[in-house]
């Protein structure tokens, strides 16, 4: 048996201790919103929060996760909303794949870091790509976050 | 109040042709099926195959083609809502199954809002009418004194009004009308306007659901090896330590299918998530069969391709004499230029979800061709179509790679052998080493300079494998539609002009990838125009309005609509204008231009580029675009902003090479993207006019690569006739 908490609630689940935590979300838990793009640590698509710091969860096994929190997607609202209020003000999505990737990284880096840069802005999202070339919105969304969160 | 245009229906398909001289294609919409009633009872209103009114306003808009980032949910529901007059925020988006009672639904070519335009508007405009006639009668009124206003019909000159939600039984008596008053553009309430996606909050919220989203009870994982190299086979092959994996419930070989979109068979691993399935196909030994194309080597290739554009070619294209005015030249430039395969590598990797019963089939697929994927599936179950129902999910980026179904039919041919639902996942991996890949290509221009500076000659010579092999394996020379990419429809006043295509066989499945032969046709054109400016001594901007010339609508043969000279100048000269073309730089700074037509629409990118060492960077890209009426500006600036980042990608990094018939690259690491620290400030100016509405969501990708090949030049002095950059020890 592995423990953890998933979006605030605790969560038992048996399963192979290795399996990486993206395809614990995915696959057993049905928490379809954290993606699949790549799993190698590549793309971003993936992230989630692991006890508020970013991951990625398909080269994180599950049993990394061992009492710890984990935060996908389908949690941000709590503690994020003005973040995707901002998103959906810029209508930053395009395909909207890698978008919850991208999201859960903003996110991370905006608990952190309260007057960032631009180039610190891009650094930490440079892990996340967007196929359909979002990140000029994304990197405004993030900024009018920031402005609001003054 | 709102003047509105009297139309008759008849008169208007009629017309359709004539109605905007741009417009090619007729009504796809089997009108007699859309205007039969459906099923109108009490409780909803549903005058024909895309609208269903509630008793409490709201209203579902179904929309008939895949949703893969361009906006079109959105673009196409708000053009119906329009013409109905109904309130944007009453409206739900419906997602069409797969089903020739919708007309074409392939989403391909940038022609979805094109050529669906004028229907949906028609659709609109009915619903209204049937509206308001149904408020009059309850009035008592003639139809002439209501008119219909954001959900509601009212009385006109007085406040009386009856909410749409309360016209839902007396409209469902109403016959569609036979005139139909289509709005004044003046008139439009959405068409035109910035709208926000229909699916952003679902899709910031974690909850759209892509292909790969779809989840059913009992339902299995499938990963596939698949043949190394394209059209090999199985040998044997060894599934003892595979099946040793927890979890795992079948191994077995599917066969390859013949055909243009058919799945290239291989060793499917059936188990109970993705991970277990992509973990035991690690350990499957397996022997293969190279084929024929087992020799194929890109380097090679290239070298075969570039000795033949070398040497003269097939003539598809002949004005003037060309070889005379190469002879009486001031001066004659060459260049030859060369561009490899792409792959279109979307966010979601290619999936699909089927279940298959003795005789029905059901299947969730992130498709861009939905009647495609149900017609093979009953093909190849041999049951009725009508037995197979396609449901199309989100796309998570298409780019073309989704107009090809063989990923839908594994999991048909799967789950048919199985009996269980079952989701075919490709990893990564295999979506870059299987791809439908972007041609590879040689070519090579010539063109002749009097001593005035005007080109007076000009000679493009193609190779490339043509998509048309995939549907027949063999094929040697390109469609003419696929010349037809910039080469034989260039816009150039020059008085000799010849095309060659000379021979490129196919040794992968090529495909359509996002803009598709104008990628590598509108690099070569916008790159050896810069060249021509700077032999002839002109400003690059300006010898360009000079090789476009006079304002003057051009017909290339065959085709029912003309390129419009004065809108190709119109948007270099906006886009030139918004970066302040000409003004002095500081050192190591440049611009580059190129304007390109293609899928009807006119784009024109000026880029700033800093060049340091070897390092380039993309400050800056101006861009302007004329693509007719706007359905969504918005959506229209976010393709435009889209293709930029896609066209710097295959810019800088873009390269598929294939040594002994295997794909060299397979993962983010080899094949690169662009990334937000070189994503640079994108400032994009639409056009607006009510000409008929053209592509928005790949017309931007072909000027990219040119521009920034042409500020470089203008910084270095040093000319990249090749892509990707990163071969020439550039970095970025
Ligand atoms: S899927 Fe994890 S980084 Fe790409
Ligand atoms: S929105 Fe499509 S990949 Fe980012």
């Amino acid at each position: 048996m592995i423990s953890f908490y998933l979006n605030g609630k605790s969560q038992s689940i048996s399963a192979d201790p290795k399996m990486p935590i993206l395809w614990i979300l995915r696959d057993v838990l049905n928490f379809t919103g954290t993606k699949y793009g790549c799993g190698a640590g590549l793309c971003g698509a993936c992230t989630v929060l692991l006890d508020g710091n970013p991951i990625r969860s398909c080269i994180t096994p599950i049993s990394f996760a061992e009492g710890k929190q984990i935060t996908t997607v389908e949690g941000l609202e709590k503690e994020n909303s003005d973040l995707l209020d901002n998103w959906q003000k810029e209508n930053v999505p395009q395909c909207g794949f890698c978008q919850s990737g991208q999201l859960v990284t903003a996110a991370a880096f905006l608990q952190n870091n309260t007057n960032p840069g631009d180039d610190e802005i891009e650094i930490a999202m440079s892990g996340n790509i967007c196929r359909c070339g979002t990140y000029s919105r994304i990197k405004k969304a993030i900024k009018e976050t920031i402005k609001g969160r003054g | 109040m709102k003047e509105i245009e009297n139309i008759s229906r008849r008169k208007f398909v009629k017309t359709l042709g004539k109605y905007s001289t741009v417009l090619i294609l007729a009504v796809h919409l089997p009108s007699k099926v859309v205007f039969s009633k459906n099923k109108n009872t009490p409780d909803v209103f549903n005058p024909n195959l895309f609208v269903f009114l509630y008793p409490d306003g709201n209203c579902e808009l179904v929309v008939t083609r895949s949703e893969m980032g361009q906006g079109v949910r959105t673009s196409l529901s708000s053009i119906i809502a329009d013409e109905m007059d109904a309130d944007w925020s009453y409206v739900k988006v419906i997602q069409a199954e797969g089903n020739p009672k919708y007309g074409n639904q392939n989403t391909d070519g940038s022609r979805s809002v094109r050529t669906l335009f004028m229907p949906l508007r028609e659709i609109g405009a009915s619903v209204r009418e049937m509206l308001i006639e149904a408020a009059a009668i309850k009035w008592g009124i003639p139809v002439s004194s209501c008119i219909a206003e954001k959900h509601y019909v009212y009385q006109k000159g007085t406040s009386e009004k009856i909410f749409y939600g309360d016209l839902v039984e007396p409209a469902s008596k109403i016959t569609p009308p036979k005139k139909i008053r289509l709005k004044k553009p003046k008139d439009f309430n959405y068409i035109g306007k910035a709208l926000k996606s229909v699916d952003v909050k679902e899709i910031t919220n974690g909850t759209a659901t892509f292909g790969l989203d779809i989840r059913l009870p009992g339902m299995q994982y499938a990963v596939i090896a698949r043949p190394p190299v394209t059209y090999g086979s199985v040998i044997r092959y060894d599934k003892q330590e595979s099946e040793k994996v927890k979890g795992v419930s079948d191994i077995f070989e599917i066969p390859r299918i013949k055909g243009p979109f058919g799945p290239l068979g291989g060793i499917a691993v059936v188990a109970d998530t993705t991970w277990t399935a992509m973990e035991a196909i690690k350990k499957l030994k397996t022997d293969w069969k190279a084929g024929p194309n087992g020799t194929y080597d890109t380097d090679k290739f290239m070298e075969t391709l570039t000795k033949r554009v070398l040497n003269s070619a097939k003539v598809v294209k002949q004005v003037g004499n060309t070889k005379q005015a190469f002879q009486g030249a001031t001066k004659i430039i060459k260049s030859t230029f060369r561009l490899p395969h792409l792959a279109h590598v979307s966010m979601e990797t290619p999936n699909t979800v089927a279940i298959v019963t003795k005789d029905t089939c059901t299947i969730w697929s992130p498709t861009q061709a939905p009647q495609r994927v149900r017609k093979d599936a009953a093909k190849y179950l041999g049951i009725p179509e009508n037995n197979v129902t396609v449901h199309v999910t989100l796309l998570g980026g298409g780019f073309g790679r989704k107009s090809q179904v063989d990923f839908a039919l594994e999991a048909v041919i799967i789950s048919k052998k199985t009996g269980k639902p079952v989701q075919v996942v490709w990893t990564r991996e295999n979506d870059i080493r299987h791809d439908y890949y972007h041609t590879i290509s040689a070519q090579h221009l010539e063109a002749s300079i009097d001593e005035k500076g005007n080109t007076t000659g000009w000679l493009h010579r193609l190779a490339f494998p043509s998509i048309s092999s995939i549907f027949r394996p063999g094929t040697e020379y390109a469609a003419p539609w696929e010349l037809a990419s910039g080469a034989t429809n260039l816009p150039f006043n020059i008085p000799n002009i010849q095309v060659e295509n000379a021979k490129a066989e196919a040794f992968v499945r090529i495909g359509w990838l996002r803009s598709v032969c104008n990628i590598f046709q509108g690099f070569a054109i916008n790159v050896f125009a810069d060249e021509l400016s700077y032999a002839a001594k002109y400003d690059p901007l300006e010898y360009r309005l000079k090789l476009i010339g006079p304002d003057r609508k051009i017909n290339f043969g065959n085709q029912s609509f003309n390129l419009n000279t004065s809108r190709l100048k119109n948007v270099l000269k906006i886009a030139a204008k918004n970066i302040e073309w000409g003004r002095s730089l500081p050192k190591g700074y440049g611009m580059g231009l190129a304007v390109h037509y293609s899928f009807l629409s006119y784009v024109a990118a000026v880029v700033l580029v800093k060049v340091e060492q070897n390092k380039i960077t993309v400050e800056e890209i101006s861009m302007a675009v004329d693509c007719g009426q706007t359905i969504n500006t918005d959506t229209i600036k976010a393709q435009m902003e889209g293709s930029a980042i896609f066209g710097m990608s295959l810019a800088f990094y873009g390269k598929i090479s294939v040594k002994n018939g295997v794909v060299q690259q397979n993962n983010f690491n080899n094949f690169l993207l662009t990334r937000m620290p070189q994503s640079p400030k994108v400032n994009v100016q639409i056009v607006e006019n009510h000409e008929a509405p053209t592509g928005i969501g790949e017309p931007g990708v072909p000027v990219i690569a040119p521009a920034i090949v042409n500020a470089i030049y203008a910084v270095t002095g040093k000319r990249y006739r090749s892509l990707p950059l990163s071969d020439h020890q550039l970095t970025f």
